[in-house]
């Protein structure tokens, strides 16, 4: 692949000339990863051709907005409009498909220069802009992202005891003195004291201006951290699902160690899923056990820390990264972070989905029947599932609730979130597969306690949607009733300022609420907003609940 | 509501600085090859814009000939004064205790391979540096267009053209085994006329044989020599004075100067943007061996 260049007196242009045949893909996306407009090239005589359809999906998948599909060639089909329409009808179906968001079509001769700069005489029914003119006025400004602040510390200053800075590219968005900045993944936060250019002292830094930030407080900020405003921060997650170009001889090795660069930040990573491959040609999703040297693909990329992201479709720059073969030293793949909640990612990739490691091993069923247990225990079983934020009073409406349950004869139990985390889950960390884990191990107990006749209350967090319909799912959708603390995060935060604070410092990785995301349920059995009901009034609106359900009869 | 626009120019300085900051982040022992000439100008300016207030945490090095113009002397002695920076420079002395110091004794081939590549590559081995800043253009050359921003070089510092790692974003791939290394081309996107343009909106002073002037030249081979302390007329040969100028700056007997009435930076832009003619064209060293010599010197080492 070759660059050129070429100046106007309206702009400069740097070409990235990539050949289209099925053996050049790396370097179609190499060129792609870095313009803003694609121009493909059609020939009027062949019309829509493989290479074309690749170069389309290849220039979209690297999230160029722009493309121009000049149709050359023209004086071969005698300057022909039906040959024009036919290819622009033909490519424009087959565009729908890659969610382009600008095409424009050109006719053009690049042997005679028709359209090319000048306006075409043999083409009157042609009203657009030459190919050229197109290229000088097409707004490509507005690409940037000028909205999320994200800005990959790449080098930290420090060369006095005085001076303190954070040298990087403004990857989008923009970043002033006074701003509350949070640093990201640890979930820190300090105020903008400065912002220097690269000619000194400057009111604001954006993209693509390199620039070094000073700030108010003295805390740990190095390079692969990022600074992003307090209310707006990116994903962090440690699992992510991308599409991947493969670009290297040898293919892809699911669970191998690599290393993953993306922003400043270079760590190890593994692919630990490959969904489906692309058959660039058609677009069709292929099942593949292997990526090979030039094929596309979605994957899972679990990394051995969080990083802090984007979805690349909203954000080129927090949403690439590639891979690094650790052996050979090569970039092996280059990836794009699609757009997924974690929980949805999780359906699919989770361990709530993993088959048993036996084939040998088959169910058993009891003798003895729920019917009869119900008889013996006077009551219905359940699993009262509390979910919120920390400090929305779960774990004191728990066994409130078990205090009262028992007391009217009932066998309860609780499964404490905290609890569990020191025992049945003591080997799992805060990843969001590891939440996943942790919660999909408590449903399995909840679901024993309750086959075994007895009222489970669990007390988790549970921050993502998917994972307590997992749950659902598990313990059966008759026995669970899903009860949502809504208590506001400022709420929780005055009732337990200490651990709050810690988690703003970064000293609490991942803390839902904060550094990580929380999903409130879409539809809970009960909702409580617990900053206006005392704890008393919490269990009570339960066990009315409980009972309007008939849990607490022995009949029905 | 503020104005995001920027220049191009600007943003190639920013592009510029995020490599060069990303090389000193990520390299144990970087190195700015420092040629005295305009492209090294500018590199030298964004490499002290990337780090202020700090200083260059990195020093320059000069491969020296010993057969580039006293001008230019002048200037690179003063650098380390003005801009205090730390400067390396290093000449393949044992080569001069072979061939000896007389320039007759050389030719551009010889000085190009010996004191050029392998009086680089000895600079580069002696203090270890795993990474060198060159300034080098895509658009200088045919062979420099497919050239990488991070281009690989092996233990024996060749570089080969298959074996380039994709570059994408500006995720740039820096690991490496010991003994292996990388150049480094932070203006890879300039064109000389940004050049240029660079050097006058910084107001980058240069070294003064870049403006015209009446110098005494003698024209061989069709090129306009300088007839100053090396190059002597050959038998038939006659000294002329003539308004030239230097595109690019080398040794004496191998860079050829341009005829020109440019004496002001505006003037030399001027001229740069009506000039088709590819800069290196006028050195000598690039014409000895036919199409495709860069390539090959690049695959010894040479930058």
């Amino acid at each position: 692949m070759a660059y050129r260049y070429f100046t106007t007196p309206k702009r400069k242009f740097i070409i990235a000339d990539t050949p289209g045949h099925e053996q050049y893909t790396r370097n179609m996306a190499t060129g792609a990863s870095t313009a803003s407009l694609a121009v493909v090239l059609i020939d009027a005589k062949n019309g829509v051709s493989t290479q074309s359809r690749r170069h389309a999906f290849i220039t979209t998948l690297l999230g160029i907005t722009h493309l121009v599909v000049a149709v050359n060639k023209m004086d071969l089909v005698d300057w022909s409009q039906e040959v024009f329409e036919s290819i622009r009808e033909e490519f424009t179906a087959f565009a729908a498909k890659l969610e382009a968001r600008d095409v424009t079509f050109i006719p053009v001769s690049a042997l005679t220069g028709d359209n090319v700069v000048q306006r075409s005489e043999n083409m009157p029914w042609y009203q657009g802009s030459t190919l050229l003119n197109h290229l000088e006025t097409v707004h490509v400004a507005g690409d940037r992202n000028l909205i999320d602040l994200r800005f990959p510390v790449q080098y930290v200053s420090r060369p006095n005891s005085e001076f303190r800075g954070y040298m990087g590219t403004v990857a989008s968005g923009s970043i002033r003195p006074g701003d509350e900045v949070m640093v990201v993944p640890a979930g820190t936060r300090s105020k903008v004291k400065q912002v220097l250019g690269v000619d000194g002292e400057i009111d604001e830094a954006f993209p693509p201006l390199a620039a070094t930030v000073v700030l108010a407080d003295e805390i740990d900020v190095s390079r692969g951290d990022m600074l992003v405003h307090v209310r707006n921060v990116p994903h962090i997650d440690n699992t992510f699902e991308a599409m991947i170009v493969w670009m290297s001889e040898e293919p892809i090795k699911l669970n191998k160690n690599y290393l993953i660069k993306h922003c400043t930040r270079t760590l190890g990573g593994m692919v630990t899923d490959l969904h489906y491959q692309v058959d660039i040609n058609t677009l069709h999703r292929l099942d593949a056990s292997e990526l090979k040297l030039n094929e596309i693909g979605r994957i899972v990329v679990t990394t051995n820390k969080p990083i802090a992201f984007d979805p690349y479709e909203k954000n080129r720059s927090t949403g690439a990264f590639i891979i690094i073969d650790r052996i050979t030293h090569n970039t092996v793949g280059a990836g794009m972070i699609l757009d997924r909640e974690p929980g949805e990612l999780l359906r699919t990739s989770g361990r709530w989905q993993a088959q048993p490691q036996s084939e040998n091993v088959h169910r058993h069923r009891s003798r003895v029947t729920i019917e009869e247990r119900r008889d013996r225990l006077g009551h219905r079983s359940a699993t009262v599932w509390l979910t919120g934020l920390t400090g929305s009073g779960k774990t004191s409406i728990a066994y409130e609730l078990e205090r009262r349950l028992f007391d009217r004869g009932c066998m309860t139990s609780v499964i404490d979130g905290e609890n569990a985390r020191m025992t049945l889950s003591k080997d799992l960390d805060f990843s969001a597969a590891d939440r996943t884990e942790n919660i999909r191990r408590v449903a399995e107990v909840a679901a024993v306690l309750n086959d075994a006749g007895q009222i489970t209350i669990c007390s988790l967090l549970s921050p993502y949607e998917a994972d307590r319909q997992h749950a659902r799912a598990t313990i059966g959708g008759d026995r669970f009733i899903e009860v949502y603390l809504s208590t506001p995060v400022q709420i929780c935060r005055q009732r337990r300022p200490e651990i709050y604070d810690k988690a703003e410092k970064g000293e609490i990785p991942r803390f839902s609420g904060v550094t990580a995301p929380y999903e409130a349920p879409r539809s809970p059995e009960l909702t409580l907003a617990t900053q206006d009901l005392s704890i008393t009034e919490c269990a009570e609106r339960i066990l009315a609940y409980l009972q309007e359900k008939g849990c607490l009869d022995s009949n029905g | 509501m503020p104005s995001y626009s920027i220049t191009h120019l600007r943003q190639l300085e920013a592009e510029s600085i995020h490599i060069i900051r990303e090389v000193v982040a990520e390299f144990e022992n970087p190195v700015m090859m420092y040629s005295i000439g305009k492209d090294s100008s500018v590199m030298l300016r964004l490499a002290i814009k990337a780090f202020a207030p700090g200083a260059l945490p990195f020093p320059l090095l000069h491969v020296d000939t010993s057969f580039k113009f006293p001008q230019m002397y002048e200037f690179r002695d003063r650098l380390e004064e003005d801009m205090g920076v730390r400067l390396i420079v290093h000449r393949n002395e044992e080569a001069f205790d072979e061939i000896g110091r007389d320039p007759s004794n050389w030719t551009c081939t010889l000085c190009s391979n010996l004191l050029k590549t392998q009086g680089l590559l000895q600079a580069l081995r002696k203090y270890e540096f795993d990474a060198a800043f060159g300034g080098a253009r895509r658009d200088e050359e045919k062979s420099r267009a497919k050239e990488r921003i991070y281009s690989f070089r092996d233990q024996h510092m060749q570089w080969d053209p298959k074996g380039q790692r994709p570059e994408l974003w500006n995720l740039y791939n820096s690991r490496h085994n010991r003994g292996e290394s990388f150049r480094v081309f932070p203006l890879s996107n300039w064109t000389e006329l940004d050049v240029w343009h660079y050097l006058y909106v910084e107001k980058i002073e240069l070294v003064p044989l870049y403006f015209a002037e009446e110098r005494p030249v003698i024209e061989r081979d069709g090129i306009l020599l300088w007839a100053g302390e090396l190059v002597k007329p050959h038998k038939g040969e006659k000294v002329e004075t003539r308004m030239v100028r230097f595109r690019t700056l080398g040794c004496q007997f191998c860079t050829g100067a341009v005829e020109s009435t440019a004496t002001t930076l505006e003037e030399v832009i001027e001229e740069t943007m009506l000039a088709r003619q590819s800069e290196r064209q006028s050195r000598a060293v690039d014409r000895e061996s036919g199409d495709g010599s860069m390539e090959d010197k690049k695959r010894e080492g040479y930058f």
